[in-house]
């Protein structure tokens, strides 16, 4: 590896969840080597301090040159009739570079963590929902309904910068602030303990029967009397003062992360959460905050959306993009030998490997991968720390630049998306 | 590289050709006044009996920006019905209300048009606005950054800071999130609404700052008088929808004091409150007060009868008006202290009387307005209809008999509520070229647009002169952008990047200070990655910044 001019770096942004945090302060020694040393989480320290292993392009295990790994990669995708693009662990960037690609080829695309987003597009597409930013929260909010999730194994640093920050622009004690966990067992709550030592609300219940103890909450919010004094261990006035507690703040945030919700039709649940929010907009002020996000997902959504018309699943087999939230499921399309090539891409995380098939597979990823058993494997760079990059934030309206922290000689991305396509 | 159109018909009215035959010399991209004595000319288009203006101007679009994304994906029912295949040249997309961008970019041009502007530019969301219209071909770009309800500001004006630190301010957010104006959406109104306030007038105070619309208004249009910059503020009022509102925008119009303003969609601001159903028609009061008021400009924001989607930074009114979507759905946003954003979808019907009366009061404030100059054809696309619909009232606009008869197959009641077959006026090219071309340069502060002069940018569009002005408008013959032919028959021949016009307004940096701390305290990101540097909005060779001159152009009327 090269030698580096030890360095640090204030004010990094990490890509490593949605929440972007832009304040992380990293070191990088002389071999390249980062180090997380303010404002880490678990998250970035796995993703910046992850030692590079040194890998090239390969076609069938054996080492080649980039130019012929990606005329390979390029013939295989030439004679293939239903080629799939799936993983699609991107950027803005390099996803721009993978809509042209598959325009051109006529592909389909998943991202690998659609099967979980789709649980909110699919709400977004059918009643559409209100929502609010991670600094109106800063700020504004009084209490935080927490659903299903403990939102810091996803988020790590949410509740630090969001709701226990010190200052808020409105004059609010922030330590006063009232957090409210409902739903899910044996969850960790302890980061909704305020900096007074004030213990969060805490209404467990099993994730499967979150359905029918959000209906009950919205019915409730919605004023209708329940027979049942109990739902799912929660007893019926638990709700009811929770729905008061709701109506009496004056700028509640209803959260989930739509990947603990693995329910069958967990979007008519986030459904019942967002529908609740509006009603109780009627009279105060309430917003719903999807959390989580990983991967690049809202990145890739966002490219697609304004490429396409679609967020991802979609397919562009018929020389116009198609959108199809079931049909266009990688898993299925494998499943059922729809597709006759696959390309996966993953730059940020080698753990993210492609499925096991028998169908030509091309792999663009993360260096770490060493995908020897892909037909054509080419390690890029990664966004965020071997090149530029910009990103979305959970919160959709927010994007951020990604640096670059060190050199690296492999290509980026875009770089091999735009020579396969040069090369077809 | 010389080329020369050939004994076209030209309509140029910043230099008063009105439908003179003439030559026009295009050399490297740029129009010039003619060839030099030793040069040849490399390609001739022949021109005769066609009709030659410069490139047209959307002023007030909504194509690039959070909110369009959030219209396009809450869609996908709308875009199943258009869409656009990938060629050889062109990239696959989707049309109708909330088209994908490249086909954004392809149906402008195919229409004759060279240059759009996002008018709600969040700043916070500036980089997304520029992602999506760097993915925009073929046209010049720009956007209007959106203010007036972001808590800096709020704070700066409860405060009482001076009139020179609010233009720091103004010209910062400029800078930052690389504007070519500025724009207030429901002044303080979105800001109130995360305050519980359901309702804000002119003279009504946000509860938490204790400042009103008309405060707003005064500093903002001022500063952006002060600093010089071009475009006047773009204003889209308080009580957008709202029976009655005409009240408040005539009230508007005072509340600068003689500092230029624009009246944005100033159709869904125009309404009455007579009839039995205490919804009216005040197009003949709000036209009338535009005659009069000099220091005013509108744009119309047509609505045309089909569906489409509202999106707009207004939440309050949008979220007073979510129940009347088709299909019912719809986003409500709260962003980042900074603004926020509603998307309805909505279906337009003649045989509503509401909506067969807003059709004819955009109209009527059209044909009533009487300086074009000061009047610009839009229909808020895609809030009061798609702008592939511009041909469509083009010709409503040039052709009474046209517009009569479609007036009579409206909803009966309406029909009884407006004065519009009773008004003979008909638009002529050299009208059309004053709103669509010339006048929109002048307003967005493009000053080598909008004209065929010697030095301009060569965008210029050429139509067989059609009686049927929709058939003419929607099908150039040749569309050429920088010099270059990007449309022929109507169709993209060839794929360019266009600019992205911004202003650079001069301002004391001292101001980062204060605004670098505010970000530390309360952000979520930092002051540094709020702002879009101008690389990252060349990259990928898309187009690059243009800075526009930055020296004003209006004057302070009263």
């Amino acid at each position: 590896m090269a030698n580096f001019s030890a360095s640090t770096f204030e004010a990094v942004t990490c890509p490593a969840c949605g929440l972007l945090c832009d304040d992380v302060r990293i070191s990088c020694d002389s071999t390249g080597l980062l180090t997380v040393s303010e404002k880490g989480c678990a998250k970035s320290v796995i993703f910046f301090e992850r030692a590079v292993q040194t890998s090239s392009p390969s076609i069938a295990g054996k080492s080649v040159s980039l130019t012929e790994a990606v005329n390979k990669a390029a013939e295989i995708l030439r004679t293939s009739n239903q080629p799939l693009f799936a993983g699609l662990g991107t950027e803005v960037q390099g996803m721009r570079g993978v809509l042209s690609l598959a325009d051109k080829v006529g592909a389909t695309l998943d991202h690998m963590n659609a099967y979980s987003s789709f649980r909110n597009t699919l709400v977004l597409q059918n009643s559409g929902w209100q929502v609010t930013t991670l600094t109106e929260v800063r700020n504004r909010v009084d209490l935080l309904l927490v659903i299903g999730t403990d939102i810091v194994s996803h988020n790590p640093r949410f509740f630090e910068r969001n709701v226990w920050n010190k200052e808020s622009m409105f004059d609010q004690d922030t330590s006063s602030r009232e957090v409210v966990y409902l739903g899910g067992q044996n969850i960790d709550t302890s980061a909704g303990i305020s900096p007074k030592g004030v213990k969060p609300t805490v209404l467990p219940c099993d994730t499967e029967r979150l359905p029918e103890v959000v209906a009950a909450l919205r019915a409730i919010i919605a004023s209708k009397t329940l027979v049942a004094k109990e739902i799912a261990g929660i007893k019926t006035s638990d709700l009811e003062s929770l729905s008061d507690r709701l109506k009496a703040a004056k700028y509640s945030v209803v959260t989930w992360v739509s990947s603990d919700l693995n329910l069958p039709h967990a979007e008519l649940t986030i459904q019942n959460i967002t529908e609740l929010v509006i009603k109780l907009n009627a009279k105060t002020r309430s917003s719903g905050l999807p959390l989580g996000g990983s991967e690049g997902d809202y990145s890739v959504n966002q490219t697609s959306t304004w490429t396409s018309g679609y967020p991802v699943r979609s397919r562009f087999a018929r020389k116009h993009p198609e959108y199809d939230p079931h049909h266009f499921s990688a898993e299925q399309l494998l499943a059922n030998d729809e597709a006759d090539a696959l390309l996966w891409v993953s730059e940020f995380n080698p753990d993210k490997t492609p499925p096991n098939v028998n169908i030509p597979k091309i792999v663009i990823g993360h260096t770490n991968m060493h995908a020897i058993d892909a037909d054509v494997f080419i390690p890029v760079s990664t966004a965020g720390i071997d090149h530029t990059g910009t990103m979305f934030r959970i919160d959709s309206s927010v994007s951020l630049p990604l640096g670059k922290l060190r050199e690296s000689s492999l290509p980026s991305l875009i770089e091999v998306i735009t020579a396969i396509e040069a090369a077809l | 590289m010389l080329i020369k159109l050939s004994g076209g018909k030209v309509y140029d009215p910043v230099h008063q050709v009105d439908g003179k035959v003439m030559d026009i010399y295009i050399r490297d991209g740029r129009i010039v006044s003619r060839p030099r004595d030793d040069e040849t000319i490399d390609q001739t288009y022949n021109l005769n009996g066609k009709v030659v203006m410069a490139g047209a101007i959307d002023m007030h679009t909504h194509i690039g920006g959070g909110k369009v994304n959030i219209a396009r994906m809450m869609l996908p029912e709308d875009h199943r019905a258009d869409p656009s295949q990938h060629s050889a040249l062109c990239r696959s997309g989707c049309g109708h209300a909330a088209p994908s961008t490249f086909t954004t970019g392809y149906r402008y041009a195919e229409m004759g048009y060279t240059a759009a502007f996002e008018p709600a530019l969040s700043p916070v969301n500036a980089r997304q606005s520029h992602l999506e219209m760097g993915d925009t071909p073929i046209i010049d770009k720009g956007g209007y950054a959106m203010i007036g309800s972001d808590d800096y500001f709020l704070r700066m004006l409860a405060a009482k800071k001076d009139q020179n630190a609010i233009n720091d301010y103004v010209a910062w957010i400029m800078h930052a999130s690389q504007a070519i104006g500025i724009k207030v959406v429901n002044p303080g109104g979105i800001n109130a609404f995360k305050f519980n306030q359901r309702a804000l007038d002119l003279d009504e105070q946000n509860s938490h700052y204790q400042v009103t619309p008309r405060e707003v208004l005064k500093a903002l249009s001022r500063a952006v008088h002060e600093l010089r910059v071009p475009h006047p503020l773009h204003v889209h009022g308080n009580n957008l929808g709202v029976p009655g509102n005409m009240e408040t925008t005539l009230k508007t119009m005072g509340a600068s004091e003689g500092y230029p303003l624009h009246l944005t969609h100033i159709q869904f601001h125009s309404y009455g409150t007579e009839g039995d159903r205490k919804f009216s028609s005040g197009a003949a009061q709000i036209a009338e007060a535009i005659n009069k008021n000099k220091h005013i400009s509108a744009d119309v924001g047509q609505i045309l009868f089909n569906q489409t989607v509202t999106a707009s930074g207004d939440n309050m009114r949008q979220f007073a008006n979510s129940t009347l979507g088709s299909p019912r759905k719809s986003v409500i946003m709260d962003i980042e202290c900074d603004s926020g954003c509603g998307v309805v979808p909505f279906k337009y019907k003649d045989q509503n009387f509401v909506n067969a009366l807003q059709w004819a009061i955009g109209l009527e404030i059209f044909l009533l307005t009487d300086d074009p100059w000061r009047i610009f054809l839009t229909t808020d696309h895609p809030n009061g209809a798609p702008f592939t619909s511009y041909p469509h009232l083009i010709k409503l606009l040039m052709d009474k008999t046209f517009r009569n008869d479609m007036f009579t197959t409206l909803n009966l009641d309406a029909q009884a509520m407006s004065t519009l077959t009773s008004i003979d006026r008909e638009y002529s090219l050299y009208d059309i070229a004053i709103m669509t071309r010339a006048g929109a340069a002048k307003l967005v502060g493009l000053h080598d647009r909008g004209h065929l002069g010697d030095g301009a940018g060569a965008d210029i569009t050429v139509y067989t002169d059609n009686p049927d002005r929709e058939k003419m408008f929607e099908k150039p013959d040749y569309v050429f952008k920088d010099g270059q032919l990007v449309v022929k028959d109507g169709q993209v021949v060839k794929v360019t990047w266009g600019h992205t016009h911004t202003v650079k307004p001069e301002f004391d940096r001292g101001i980062e200070k204060d605004i670098k701390k505010y970000f530390d305290t309360y952000h979520t990101m930092s002051m540094e990655n709020f702002k879009v540097s101008s690389d990252e909005i060349a990259e990928g060779g898309r187009g690059g910044i243009v800075v526009q001159a930055c020296e004003g152009r209006r004057e302070k009327s009263l």
